[in-house]
């Protein structure tokens, strides 16, 4: 169990490090900004209970929020989709409750069961996301196509990031 | 109250979603516009510093660029200054104080954070009130105009970009001095759309926008860019017109902080004139 807690907090500290320093400054045409540190919270292991899920979402997005200049912007959509998870994870399909040795990783679940998991989480949240940010339904089809593009490309990062932890964790 | 309690051990998922979604909205609502300086402050001495220590890695790898722009900048104002003028008449450059009055003195700042991805982006500057940077100061590179100061901290100022939903700058045509309004519509960052042009003014591709100076925060002549194309939507007496941002946002480094010294006075007469009409 404190290994499981060592290791969130030191994914925590990296994931914020790599969104600050370096997902902040991506850019393409303005439509592509993916928000990687929502891993975070889709690798929370899934016994995780509901109340630690929602602080740790605030948490998560309040520090974000610090490093934006955003107060309540990325706390409210990380909330948002940690609210969404279990919800998500009960859509995409069971997992075994009594083997509390797996966790939502593509590892663990396979690539499809996660990709699914993940589109859809990462989804809710970049639509909570952006369309607080614009705070009107007025450029709703351009504010659409910018939270499918940072979803696409969070997705993807998502899944290399992971790919990359995985493959260290095998060797050693 | 047994029931009460069953009821919020129960729901208690779904009411602390409802508790925590509703501070982060409030916190969201309260700083919608022009940033709340208290959140600001509390975060900016400690994000302030994180970001400067990035950003003095990250400065190395635009020193080439950095160079290049100060360089030709040193050019033009060294071909403005007295001496580089074939003085036949001495009274030219004999400056009358009461002619000349400053009205702009220039702070240099560098850019410690900067976006341009999101739909409203901000600018964080390694200077604050400590070297006399205030809220409502302009902010331009030798380029044009970056943005404008919304929240100060001891040493760190927080700036609203260009590519922002509230920006709103008073711009001029330069050829024909019409007047209209620059705003960003959120999509490219090195495009920006000039709004309230009337439709009959002609107007041609290439065509130079400046501010206007009549908004007391920028000066009056600086450049905002060029036009790139222009339409009249149906059944509108306005033009649409995108021009091309003659500031590179994705590489801005150091940039000047305009103090305009004669910004109180302008704000006062202005503020009576409003009274004495009110009355």
């Amino acid at each position: 169990m404190n290994r499981v807690v060592f290791q969130n907090v030191i994914r925590f500290v990296l994931l914020l490090l790599l969104q600050v320093l370096l997902f902040n400054k991506i850019n393409l045409y303005g439509y592509l900004n993916p928000f990687v540190y929502i891993l975070f919270i889709l690798l929370l292991p899934f016994e995780t209970p509901g109340w630690l899920l929602l602080a740790l979402s605030f948490i998560t997005g309040l520090t974000v929020d610090l490093f934006s200049g955003t107060p309540g912007l990325h706390t409210a959509a990380t909330v948002f989709a940690g609210f969404a998870r279990p919800a998500i994870i009960r859509l995409v399909g069971k997992h075994d409750e009594s083997d509390s040795s797996k966790f939502p990783t593509i590892r663990d679940m396979g690539l499809k069961w996660f990709v699914s998991y993940a589109s859809i989480v990462v989804f809710l949240h970049h639509a909570a996301l952006n369309y607080l940010d614009v705070f009107s339904f007025t450029e709703f089809f351009r504010t659409l196509l910018r939270v499918i593009v940072s979803s696409l490309f969070t997705v993807l990062f998502v899944i290399l990031i992971e790919y990359i932890f995985v493959s260290h964790r095998e060797k050693r | 109250m047994r029931n009460i309690l069953a009821f919020i051990v129960r729901y208690h998922f779904l009411l602390l979603f409802v508790v925590l979604e509703a501070v982060a909205i409030t916190m969201f609502v309260n700083s919608t516009y022009y940033q709340q300086s208290a959140v600001l402050n509390a975060g900016n001495n400690i994000t302030g510093r994180f970001y400067t220590s990035a950003s003095n890695v990250t400065g190395y790898f635009r020193l080439r660029r950095t160079n290049e722009l100060l360089s030709i900048e040193n050019s033009i104002l060294r071909q403005g200054s007295g001496m580089s003028f074939l003085k036949n008449d001495t009274n030219t450059f004999w400056k009358n104080d009461t002619l000349y009055r400053q009205q702009y003195k220039y702070i240099v700042a560098r850019v410690i954070h900067n976006s341009t991805n999101k739909r409203n982006n901000y600018i964080m500057l390694d200077k604050g009130r400590r070297f006399g940077i205030e809220k409502d100061m302009a902010v331009i590179t030798p380029d044009g105009i970056a943005g404008t100061v919304v929240s100060v901290s001891e040493n760190f100022a927080w700036v609203m970009s260009v590519l922002n939903k509230y920006t709103r700058i008073s711009a001029r045509i330069q050829k024909n001095n019409q007047m209209g309004t620059v705003v960003w519509n959120g999509v490219d960052y090195s495009i920006g759309t000039l709004t309230d042009i009337p439709a009959h003014v002609k107007l041609s591709r290439g065509d130079t926008i400046v501010t206007s100076g009549f908004s007391n925060i920028f000066p009056a002549g600086l450049m905002l860019g060029t036009i790139k194309d222009y339409r009249v939507e149906q059944g509108e007496h306005f033009y649409v017109i995108p021009f091309a941002f003659s500031v590179d946002f994705n590489s801005l480094d150091y940039v000047y902080v305009v103090k305009s010294l004669m910004k109180e006075e302008q704000d006062k007469l202005k503020e009576t004139t409003e009274e004495q009409g009110n009355e």
